[in-house]
């Protein structure tokens, strides 16, 4: 059978099992979206096409399986890149599908050229500029296989509009054969026999995991892992959800604005044991002083990670539930019970999940009301600031992939689209938007899309007046010069109005509980606005430049 | 220390824009990188010299392996090589001058490859350090220009610096298999 490019790639869409994609048309993807109502594959219309790189990622993450965007060539490929890059830094898997100018105008400064393969080098795992229609099935096939296995991330097809109308026979591969690519998935034994060892030996110790367990599905064992050998267990931004929060054994995230008593644990301990994480410089604060009495097990199925910013004492390559059962099969059952009982000492002396009692509208106010109000059912999308750390600190999240965020890159902007692909990802599931008035302005065209999907997310909009984490930073270290970060925004009722949709204002504390109870009612897009407290701080905090054992607790 | 790095790539466009691209991103600091046809059709070689610390040079090797087209890499530094540059070298020749060029250009087994009323263009062929100093014997009668390839290594005996086949085909259903 005879098919030209833009019936390949929506075939191959297909027998990866896609269901829905975010884009916009343009010029030369035209013939794509000529063939699409052909094929069993819902289309989302965003508004603009960083929107539907964010809604990508959201759908890959709360899925679990690769999101699909697309653009036309240029400026609509050139909106995709911070989504591209936001999804990369959190190792997200997304397959972006670009047109371009027919290949022999490439080059020439055509209209809407660019070279978006160049351009996304740094920020893609893998990207093809596809130059024969014969190529096409193999590179979807490709793309597909390498966005969602090893360390999954963006893949970028870019194609020519004359290859989208030239026509081959088709054939969808069913194997791949990438020479340069084969991720070690077994961790190697002896290495396991190690840390087994080191774990068994250790007064201290901590796990600290990240978004690999989630990735890896490797919740049961981690659980195991930590029954058996009573060691407490931390989380970054992105593994929260890997470990129900509600644990015995739970104590929280670390970092720059996580708990007190996590960082003073893994400051204090004698043994990390590093799950699916990358010791980012969030994480690990002053990196010549982190951990300084701690030997590291590093397990990571890129192996890059390891050795890259910490000295690691026992690394294991592989995929971290496969390496999980066998280190299970290796460890014997222990308790550290003076130890966990130090960290709770540690966590009575400084708690995190409470909102410090005021008269005023904190904002940490409201994102402790949709906590009690969902109890802690709902999937949590958060943008970027302050209240992204407010909602990861103060509610204890016990599923995974519960709490989506942008966290290597800190898109500002990436929650109200991401939603709207957890929600399509998730129907079944509440879905609620954290959101600053800051970040809400940066990608507010997608309520037009929330609106015409019908997708029923819950949007809080915690509205301090100002960029909030750059005017904490001004107030601590810049003698409070508070340049440029006052904001102001539309009247938010009058908004929601405009674009149809419900909108509840809170101001004062009484008030919080009762509009989320309504807006929990209303079936669709709901904006719930929070006018709170500006001159509010995140603590716990460590100073950039300070060791985790420094942290200031507020 | 230096370290010379032998990466295999695929042969095909942007393989190099990416490798470069990586360098930068990640701040490697790479003093010299020559690329060149191998026996294997397909597939071209690297030769890269890479100044840093162990943990760098690892880094640089890992973050190379991640990019999809780079099949092999592997650190030859601490191998018995055979390590070659070649360099074109053109001097300042007046009559009173050149046959002295020409004795220290015979001493160093290189070749005057281009003679001009005043200069003449000599061509070296070896390690660096013996390229480095033939550049300094020939300072002293005033170099117009010097162009240089680039280390290239081969490690001794008869095993092939080759990539490792069977690798990275698989049914394609992503599921943790691969």
């Amino acid at each position: 059978m005879k098919l030209n490019g833009a019936r390949i790639i929506a075939q191959s869409l297909v027998e990866e099992g896609v269901k829905v994609i975010f884009g916009i048309p343009g010029g030369t993807i035209t013939p794509f979206y000529d063939v699409l109502p052909e094929y069993p594959i819902h289309h989302v219309l965003v508004r603009h096409e960083q929107g539907a790189a964010h809604m990508a990622d959201g759908f890959g993450r709360a899925s679990r399986d690769v999101g699909v965007c697309c653009a036309t060539s240029g400026p609509g490929a050139l909106n995709l890149v911070p989504g591209i890059a936001a999804a990369y830094l959190d190792s997200s898997p997304m397959v972006a599908i670009t047109a371009n100018v027919p290949f022999d105008q490439i080059g020439k400064d055509s209209f809407q050229e660019c070279d978006i393969t160049g351009i996304t080098l740094p920020i893609t795992k893998h990207s093809y500029l596809v130059e024969r229609v014969q190529d096409l099935p193999r590179v979807m096939k490709e793309a597909f296989y390498l966005a969602r296995t090893g360390r999954p991330g963006p893949i970028l097809v870019d194609v020519p509009k004359d290859v989208l109308l030239a026509e081959t026979v088709f054939a969808y591969p069913k194997t791949v054969h990438i020479p340069g690519y084969s991720p070690t998935v077994q961790g190697n034994v002896g290495q396991i026999k190690r840390a087994a060892a080191l774990i068994d030996g250790a007064k201290h110790p901590v796990i600290i995991a990240g978004q690999g367990v989630l990735i890896s599905h490797a919740e049961q064992e981690l659980k195991a892992l930590v029954e058996t050998t009573g060691i407490p267990l931390i989380t970054t931004l992105l593994g929260i959800g890997c470990f129900p929060e509600s644990h015995p054994l739970s104590f929280g995230l670390l970092g720059l604005h996580g708990m007190a008593y996590a960082n003073y644990a893994v400051h204090e301990s004698d043994l990390i044991v590093a799950i699916g994480m990358r010791f980012d410089d969030r994480v690990t604060g002053k990196v010549e002083e982190f951990a300084p009495n701690a030997k590291i097990v590093h397990i990571d199925i890129d192996p890059a990670e390891i050795g890259k910013n910490v000295r690691v004492t026992v690394p294991i390559v592989g995929d971290v539930k496969n390496v999980l059962e066998r280190l299970n099969q290796e460890i014997i059952s222990s308790e550290h019970v003076e130890w966990v009982d130090q960290l709770k000492a540690w966590r009575v002396k400084h708690p995190a999940t409470e909102v410090r009692k005021s008269e005023k509208l904190l904002p940490q106010y409201p994102i402790k009301a949709i906590y009690d109000v969902t109890q802690g059912e709902a999937i949590v999308v958060a943008d970027v600031g302050q209240h992204q750390m407010w909602a990861a600190q103060l509610y204890w999240y016990n599923e995974p992939s519960t709490f989506i965020t942008s966290g290597g890159m800190g898109t500002m902007g990436f929650a109200l689209p991401a939603a709207i692909g957890v929600k399509m990802a998730k129907p079944d599931k509440e879905v609620w938007v954290v959101i600053g008035d800051g970040g809400m302005q940066m990608n507010i065209q997608e309520l037009a899309t929330a609106v015409q999907e019908g997708v029923d997310i819950k949007i809080a909009l915690i509205n301090n007046f100002c960029l909030g984490m750059v005017r904490q930073l001004q107030d601590l270290f810049y003698e409070k010069r508070f340049v440029a970060t006052p904001l102001s925004g539309p009247d938010w009722m009058k908004l929601a109005d405009a674009y149809g949709i419900k909108g509840f204002r809170a101001t004062r504390q009484e008030e919080v509980r009762g509009i989320i109870e309504e807006a929990r009612r209303v079936k669709g897009p709901v904006l719930l606005e929070f006018q709170v407290e500006t001159a509010e701080n995140v603590y716990p905090m460590v100073v950039p430049g300070r060791s985790l054992g420094e942290v200031m607790v507020g | 220390m230096k370290h010379t790095l032998v990466a295999l790539m695929e042969d095909r466009p942007g393989v190099l824009s990416r490798v470069i691209s990586l360098f930068r991103r990640r701040n490697f600091n790479i003093e010299s990188i020559t690329v060149g046809h191998t026996e294997t059709p397909d597939i071209s070689r690297m030769t890269l010299v890479v100044d840093g610390s162990k943990p760098l040079v690892e880094q640089v090797t890992k973050q190379l392996y991640k990019v999809i087209n780079v099949r092999k890499v592997s650190d030859v530094t601490e191998d018995p090589t055979v390590d070659r540059e070649l360099a074109l070298i053109k001097v300042s020749a007046k009559p009173a001058t050149r046959t002295e060029i020409m004795q220290i250009v015979e001493i160093f087994r290189a070749k005057v490859v281009d003679v001009a009323a005043t200069s003449l263009t000599v061509e070296v062929t070896g390690p660096e350090d013996k390229i480095e100093s033939l550049i300094s014997m020939l300072r002293t009668f005033g170099i117009k220009e010097i162009v240089r390839t680039g280390k290239v290594s081969m490690v001794r005996g008869s095993i092939a610096t080759r990539e490792t086949t069977g690798a990275g085909t698989s049914n394609g259903t992503g599921n943790a298999s691969n």
